[in-house]
């Protein structure tokens, strides 16, 4: 895309000059972004695309589901075991101002479930496995791998990119889940074994207001987060730029956008979902 | 009458940004010759060669194969033209995850029918062309240089491909290995009978298995010409690269 700045305004007064340089920049600004949701439109619907044409390329989609799901599993149960714990610390203090804290268990429950589960193991698999997933692909793109394939006839998408996609959808639910029943535990072992709540009403409580809606929503948002964030970061890998520097940005990026955008997409689902 | 060429070049243009990289390059590839591509570093060779097999797209100009135009019928197309290809990288660009074997097979298990037995005699034999026995088990990082060139070869050759493009097959290697990959890539054309375009910076060692010779020069081509009346041309851009001067019309950048 050109990057020109329009010479007119060079020989114009200096308000004219002013007015012209803010439009211009304004005007490239949002060309660029526009092009960049063109190709991340364009992309996505190739990958999605690939998905549903055979060959699918399964040895790869379980080597994938293998690297994004079980290797994940420890960083998952450390941070849900804390995240719960927590939870039972902080929500033991806020409810016994109210005389609630017989609601704890739901109240650490719904948190992990609708929320925590989904969203927190999202970041972590961000952290773990989407980096690594963008630096794989940002090198075989600068080692011109992804050519190679090209060149073979094969299409490069559905050797990367597909695998991936499918294994973060199938993984994400099941990581939230775990991340949601470690964490429910870890308040338990602060709610119930150090603060003295009966385990009976931690749990009992539990089944009375968690409803299956609460842990629909909450894979739900696992899917979307499953998708988005491989995607993405398959994205960024993909369109790496040149030499290790941009190998570099683009694991950064990958990473960053995958966050931010895990939780502007929890706000958007929360209103569509409640 | 003239055969019509394998391969034609019709006016291409590329830019990338402001950078002119292209502008008017034409040629035409004979069937069964080796071209060689020279030229100053940056004057667009590897972009030249990618435009060949469909990796970049030109801003105008068209490449035919057999009369027809790669980029004429979408992505279905393109596949099918370059099943006749076969390409070396400059780096070799071996799936650096996948062992050697693997990486040769790759091509032959996902686009034939082969059974596993075929396939892996296929490999041997492959590699045997290239002159490495042996090394099948070990990843791409355990080779040398020239072991990964002579691997990346076998694996462009694996399918026996019509056309193989070599972007800088020797970059970096020592002399002996420069000859040894030259003598490779002669001995298997003659062998498959490949068209082969080289480019390369080998000069003049590249003179004794190319056809013909083209530089590029300014995004476009200076001169074609037969390896052995092309160091003897009359264009003093042409002798001062092969010579390596410092006077002449192209200036040092």
């Amino acid at each position: 895309m050109a990057r020109r700045t329009p010479p007119l305004w060079e020989e114009r007064n200096s308000s004219t000059h002013i007015v012209l340089f803010t439009l211009t920049h304004i005007g490239i600004a949002t060309l660029s972004l526009l092009s960049f949701l063109g190709r991340v439109g364009l992309f996505l619907g190739q990958a999605l695309g690939l998905i549903f044409i055979p060959p699918l390329k399964i040895r790869r989609v379980i080597r994938q589901m293998h690297f994004i799901g079980a290797r994940s599993l420890l960083v998952i149960a450390l941070t849900g075991l804390f995240a719960g714990m927590v939870l039972g610390l902080q929500g033991y203090y806020t409810l016994t101002r109210f005389g609630a804290e017989a609601y704890l268990g739901p109240a650490v429950a719904i948190s992990l479930i609708t929320e925590l589960g989904p969203v927190l193991a999202a970041l972590m698999v961000t952290g773990r496995a989407g980096s690594a997933i963008a630096a794989e692909i940002g090198i075989m793109r600068i080692t011109e791998q992804i050519d190679a394939l090209a060149v073979m006839a094969l299409n490069p998408i559905r050797y990367l990119v597909v695998p991936n996609i499918v294994a973060g959808v199938v993984v994400m639910p099941l990581l939230g889940a775990l991340f949601a029943v470690i964490g429910i535990y870890g308040g338990y072992l602060v709610g119930v074994q150090l603060l003295g709540v009966s385990s009976g009403t931690y749990f009992g409580s539990m089944r009375d207001f968690v409803n299956l809606t609460d842990v629909r929503n909450g894979v739900y948002k696992s899917l979307c987060f499953g998708l988005l964030i491989t995607f993405l970061c398959c994205f960024k890998g993909y369109h790496t730029g040149p030499g290790a520097e941009g190998v570099s940005k683009a694991t950064t990026e990958a990473v960053v956008l995958s966050s931010v955008t895990v939780l502007v997409l929890d706000y958007v689902l929360n209103s569509v979902l409640l | 009458m003239a055969e019509t060429p394998l391969i034609e070049v019709r006016n291409l243009y590329k830019r990338f940004g402001r950078q002119v990289v292209l502008q008017g390059l034409n040629l035409d590839i004979r069937r069964g010759e080796i071209m060689a591509v020279i030229g100053r570093s940056g004057t667009g060779k590897s972009v030249f060669l990618k435009h060949l097999i469909g990796l970049i797209r030109p801003d105008s100009g068209q490449v035919l194969v057999d009369g027809e135009d790669i980029h004429g019928g979408g992505s279905r197309h393109l596949a099918h033209v370059r099943e006749r290809f076969g390409m070396l990288f400059q780096g070799g660009a071996l799936f650096d995850s996948l062992t050697v074997e693997d990486n040769i097979a790759f091509p032959l298990r996902e686009r034939t029918r082969m059974s596993a037995a075929q396939i892996r005699t296929v490999v041997a034999e492959t590699l045997k062309g290239v002159g490495l026995e042996g090394v099948e088990g070990k990843l791409p990082d355990e080779l040398s240089g020239g072991m990964r060139k002579r691997v990346a070869l076998a694996r462009a050759l694996a399918m026996h491909p019509e056309i193989v493009l070599f972007d800088e097959p020797t970059t970096g290697l020592d002399p002996i290995l420069v000859q040894a990959i030259h003598r490779l890539i002669a001995d298997t054309q003659a062998r498959f009978h490949y068209t082969a375009v080289i480019v390369s910076h080998e000069i003049p060692e590249i003179f004794d298995i190319a056809t013909r010779v083209a530089m590029l020069h300014n995004g476009a081509i200076l001169e074609v010409e037969t390896a052995v009346r092309f160091p003897q041309s009359s264009n003093p851009a042409v002798q001062q690269f092969i010579a390596g001067r410092l006077e002449g019309p192209l200036t040092p950048t």
